[in-house]
């Protein structure tokens, strides 16, 4: 479970005494399972959110819990091993690293999880199958498509079953079919796992692909379509 | 230039180098450093060089031909037969030898003149009548050289008193000769008093001649050389000042060339920060491709960047190699701490023909550092460069054919002999073999990750495959520090060698338990018979070997060689030299036994068991070359006669210095107290043991590659320097690569080891290659340079423990400047890292 109570995010502005409020009271709790979507202006504030959630970056007020864990009273080293657990990242640009495989970018969260051997690979396999990308399991991130490569981000993301997975305009460097097959993927691993997945997008096409959709203004996180409206604490 | 052309300036060229200040910075720095130290070294070559020159000019005056002997001089009744020859105008005698200062570790050259003439000849002697009340001419009377003045302490009517033979004889001081007479360390006296007083009477050691005008001096000077004795020469004034020059040009050329590796890793140094920011910047050259810019106008955009570099690090180059010629000169002397130079003082002579050719070599330097880079920004694939996370670089590709072409150029340019005394083959082979191994770097890089074995740990997962995928451009920022090191380990090996032979050679030559020394070979300072019987009579002594010092003229050789007379045989001189060869076959049987050095079988082409003939005094003898030996102490050539066979040809029995062997049981203590107290003349000579040779010896050797040690140190920090601009410019091109890792649970400190693995990796590839081809360059050193330039051999010695040493520091450097490099770019928010994405 996903828990974030009246976060509250502002950067130093030209006048350090004057801070600029970027987040204003943001509460959201999801469950297992859920995937949602959250579209906004641009500066209105999405990336810090997900950094927040990530626990990149720390509220100045409120707090952002994962299981029950408060993010904020984790130092930095606790909350790098809790992403390395428990989240999945999948970025616009890919990031995969150039000088891995194909299984080796998959794989490393698992070799970082402490996880090797036949598991392992049998893991790897079941993800790249899932993505079908099993016959480009040697390949380079530079002899594959940007569609490839976003689908092993994705596999990446998923690989060690996280129970949160961030993804940030996952489709915007790639054409509508690659980018459908990308969304439809997405969402069939987060559903199969239960995973919970935040898509930050653009796109409404993408946020369709979602259970709920949720837009960011200054004045908080506002429910546009869907079943369930985000619990007010 | 219009108002687009400077926009389109600022865009292509000074905006770049604006937005990497700091490296560009670094690369001003350290083209700065390089034309510094080599401008620098150059100017107080140069100065010494002008020094030795006017100082050898002003020897001669205005003299057409100078008639010159050994230093055992020739007889006077040869003057006469000169000065009376049609074509002379004038003649001037000249008494000129070596004494020695009682009371001090010195010596001084006494030249014995005739005022007249000399003042005909030289007007600058300019004698005034001395304000004391002594006579020029006066059988006390000396004048001194400003330099020598200086350097006794000495004043006008004080005291002087030089040894010849062993008695003390005291002069006056008449007065000091001006500035722009002698500049060496001199006294000038009457050449009677000097015949008389200095035991050189019926002698002369040079004949200075002016010819009457419209007089070919090359038809007089073939005249006079038919009617010398042996061991006498004409020549003229331009060509013994080229002589003087010779003598110390291939030590002001070696350091001159090791000032220049401060360049040259420069230079490797530009190219590498260059091709990293051509990496960096591939997505701005795609762009500016697409928008538009050619080729040309890329390339020459890069490479006037490169340019303003060189040109900014060349100007402050230029003035820190003045300051550094000044400071260097009043520090060290004109031969910054060597001891080639002593007794000249010369100030600092700016040549701003050197300044304006160093300029240009700084700013080459960085331009052709620039070039391939250039090229790779131009050729740099616009489609693929704008599609995202492509970072390779096809420009950096090591080229390994070129690489082993280079070294099989090398190779060759190894067989080729010295051009004019100078080793250039040897030197241009070692710029070839650094060269050439910059360009095969990638392959043996590659080749060498593939030999690591597979771990566990992510972080060096990761490390070694970001090295395996980036081979090309991560050797590109090891090629500054592939260079310097290699140097470095190069010139510790050579250092080492040639110092441990030295040591060992210093064992070898120096067998017996005592030796005094009267004096070198034309000090006027020696023992006479008496006095070697007397030592031989002393209650702890076993053994006296009496050695004299003298000079042997050969036809050809304008400088003669140094003639060593001591007891010698053929059975015993494998104890007595370091012999390198011997002679299996006598081709004259009945010449003179002699032993020569590397230095002279190299000068006269000689070798084991050849027969040359050579000038003892006015004696021509015959020599046959029964071995060549080993000798670091005359570089222009030594020959080693039996004593009793010297004797028999020159009737000379005076000594230079006497080897004492003690009888079984005696001290050495004993024997230095019984001189003291049973030969107090004896005892104001220079009496040492072995021990104490040695240690100064070695201390002078030390001293003199000091200088070398500080050149190499500032090499090797411009190549650390290098590893440093690169390593950051490469994490600055990763920062997303690295922001990811973070995300996706990385430690910082695991992100700091991956750095730290992956710099050490490099360095430690770097460290082997440098290991090896320093090697190689050493072999270069030993077995070319040295021996083309000084003529000397050495056995090879490698200093296991200082090259361990060196290569541990420089990898943990190297780890932690790619620790640093990371902590300084990723010190901002991770986030920022990936922000382009989120």
């Amino acid at each position: 479970m996903l828990t974030l109570r009246q976060v509250r995010k502002s950067f130093p502005g030209p006048d350090p005494a004057r801070p600029r409020p970027v987040l204003a009271e943001v509460s959201l709790a999801l469950e297992p399972g859920d995937y949602i979507a959250v579209m906004g202006e641009s500066g209105v504030g999405k990336s810090t959110l997900l950094n927040l959630i990530a626990g990149l970056d720390v509220p100045d007020s409120g707090d952002v819990l994962l299981e029950g864990q408060s993010l904020a009273a984790l130092d930095d080293d606790a909350r790098t091993l809790l992403r390395r657990r428990r989240m999945g990242f999948v970025f616009q640009a890919f990031h995969l690293l150039p000088h891995l495989t194909v299984a080796g970018n998959v794989g490393l969260p698992l070799a970082l999880n402490g996880m090797a051997g036949t598991h392992a690979d049998d893991r790897i396999n079941e993800l790249l199958e899932a993505v079908g990308l099993r016959d480009r399991r040697d390949s380079f991130p530079k002899e594959l498509s940007g569609g490839e490569m976003q689908r092993v981000a994705v596999a990446r993301a998923l690989v060690h079953r996280p129970a949160v997975v961030l993804a940030d305009e996952p489709t915007g460097n790639l054409d509508p079919e690659s980018a459908a097959q990308v969304l439809e993927l997405l969402r069939a691993q987060l559903k199969r796992d239960g995973s919970i997945g935040i898509l930050v997008t653009h796109s409404a096409v993408a946020a369709a692909t979602t259970d709920r959709v949720y837009l960011l203004t200054r004045q908080g996180l506002q429910l546009q379509s869907g079943t369930t409206t985000p619990r007010q604490e | 230039m219009s108002s687009a052309n400077a926009q389109l300036f600022a865009a292509l060229v000074t905006g770049p180098l604006r937005h990497a200040a700091g490296r560009t910075l670094l690369a001003v720095v350290v083209i700065a450093l390089g034309v510094a130290l080599g401008l620098g070294v150059t100017l107080v070559n140069r100065s010494a060089a002008s020094e030795v020159s006017l100082a050898a000019r002003s020897l001669f005056g205005l003299s057409d031909l100078v008639v010159q002997g050994t230093n055992a001089g020739f007889d006077e009744a040869l003057f006469p037969v000169l000065a009376r020859l049609p074509e002379v105008a004038l003649a001037n005698p000249v008494v000129d030898v070596q004494v020695r200062v009682v009371g001090r570790q010195t010596a001084l050259s006494a030249m014995g003149i005739d005022f007249f003439r000399a003042a005909r000849m030289q007007p600058s002697i300019g004698v005034e009548a001395p304000r004391t009340n002594l006579s020029p001419l006066a059988a006390d009377s000396v004048f001194l050289s400003p330099a020598a003045a200086r350097d006794l302490g000495l004043e006008e009517g004080d005291q002087l008193t030089v040894q010849v033979g062993l008695e003390p004889v005291s002069f006056h001081v008449a007065g000091i000769l001006p500035a722009a007479a002698y500049r060496q360390r001199a006294m000038v006296l009457d050449i009677g008093t000097a015949q008389w007083r200095l035991g050189q009477l019926g002698k002369l050691q040079r004949v200075e001649l002016r010819l009457r005008s419209g007089t070919s001096t090359e038809a007089v000077q073939r005249r006079i050389a038919a009617m010398l004795p042996p061991g006498v020469s004409v020549t003229t004034p331009g060509a013994e000042t080229d002589e003087a020059l010779r003598l110390t040009r291939a030590y002001r050329s070696n350091l001159t060339a090791l000032a220049l590796v401060a360049l040259f890793t420069g230079a490797f140094l530009v190219h590498s920060t260059q091709s990293l920011a051509v990496i960096r910047r591939r997505r701005e050259f795609a762009l500016l491709k697409a928008m538009g810019v050619s080729a040309r106008e890329q390339i020459a955009s890069t490479l006037a960047g490169g340019a303003i570099v060189g040109g900014a690090g060349a100007l402050c180059g230029v003035g820190l190699g003045i300051l550094i010629a000044d400071l260097g000169l009043n520090a060290f002397g004109a031969d910054l701490g060597a001891g080639y130079f002593r007794g000249i003082a010369p100030a600092l002579k700016v040549d701003w023909l050197d300044a304006g050719v160093f300029f240009l070599l700084g700013t080459a330097a960085a331009i052709a550092g620039t070039l391939r880079p250039a090229i790779a920004a131009a050729r740099v694939p616009a489609a693929l460069a704008l599609k995202a996370g492509d970072l390779e670089d096809p420009a950096v590709r090591g080229n390994t054919i070129a690489g082993l072409a280079l070294w099989g150029f090398a190779g060759v340019l190894l067989l080729l002999p010295a051009v004019d005394g100078l080793p250039l083959a040897g030197y241009s082979a070692i710029a070839l073999v650094l060269i050439g191994a910059v360009f095969l770097m990638p392959a043996v890089t590659r080749l060498l990750l593939r030999l690591l074995p597979s771990v566990r740990s992510v972080p060096l997962q990761i490390a070694t495959a970001h090295l395996r995928g980036t081979a090309r451009q991560a050797t590109t920022s090891l090629s500054a520090i592939l260079v310097s090191f290699s140097l470095m380990v190069a010139m510790a090996v050579m250092v080492t060698s040639f110092r441990t032979s030295l040591d060992q050679w210093l064992e070898k030559i120096l067998p017996a338990d005592l030796y005094l020394r009267a004096g070198f070979t034309s000090e006027t300072a020696f023992l006479d018979a008496n006095d070697v019987t007397a030592l031989a009579a002393l209650p702890e002594v076993e053994r006296v070997d009496a050695n004299r010092f003298a000079q042997l003229a050969v036809t050809g050789l304008k400088t003669p060689l140094g003639l060593i007379a001591r007891p010698i045989t053929e059975q015993n001189a494998g104890r007595m030299l370091w012999i390198e060869s011997t002679a299996t076959n006598v081709a004259l049987p009945d010449a003179q036994p002699v032993w020569i050095s590397e230095a002279a079988a190299d000068l006269l082409s000689l070798r084991s068991g050849a027969v040359f003939t050579g000038s003892i005094g006015e004696r021509a003898v015959q020599f046959s070359v029964r071995g060549v030996y080993r000798d670091y102490e005359r570089q222009n050539g030594g020959v080693v006669i039996d004593h009793d066979a010297y004797v028999r040809l020159t009737g000379d029995l005076r000594t230079n210095a006497a080897w004492l062997w003690l009888k079984p049981g005696a001290d050495v203590d004993h024997l230095v107290n019984s001189i003291h107290e049973r030969l107090p003349g004896l005892a104001e000579f220079d009496v040492r043991r072995p021990g104490e040779i040695r240690a100064i010896t070695l201390r002078v050797f030390d001293r003199t590659f000091a200088v070398t040690y500080l050149l190499e140190i500032i090499a090797v920090g411009i190549g650390l320097a290098g590893i440093a601009a690169s390593t950051s410019a490469q994490v600055i091109a990763r920062r997303a690569e690295l922001g990811v890792l973070r995300h996706v649970g990385l430690l910082r400190r695991q992100v700091g080891f991956m750095l730290a693995a992956e710099g050490g990796l490099l360095g430690a590839v770097g460290v082997l290659a440098g290991l090896v081809i320093g090697s190689v360059v050493s072999l270069i050193l030993i077995y070319v340079v040295n021996r083309q330039s000084f003529h000397w051999s050495m056995d090879v010695y490698f200093p296991w423990v200082l090259l361990m040493a060196f290569s541990v520091s420089l990898v943990a450097a190297a780890a932690l400047t790619a620790v640093w490099s990371g902590r300084l770019s990723l010190r901002d928010d991770i986030i920022r890292a990936v922000k382009e994405d989120w």
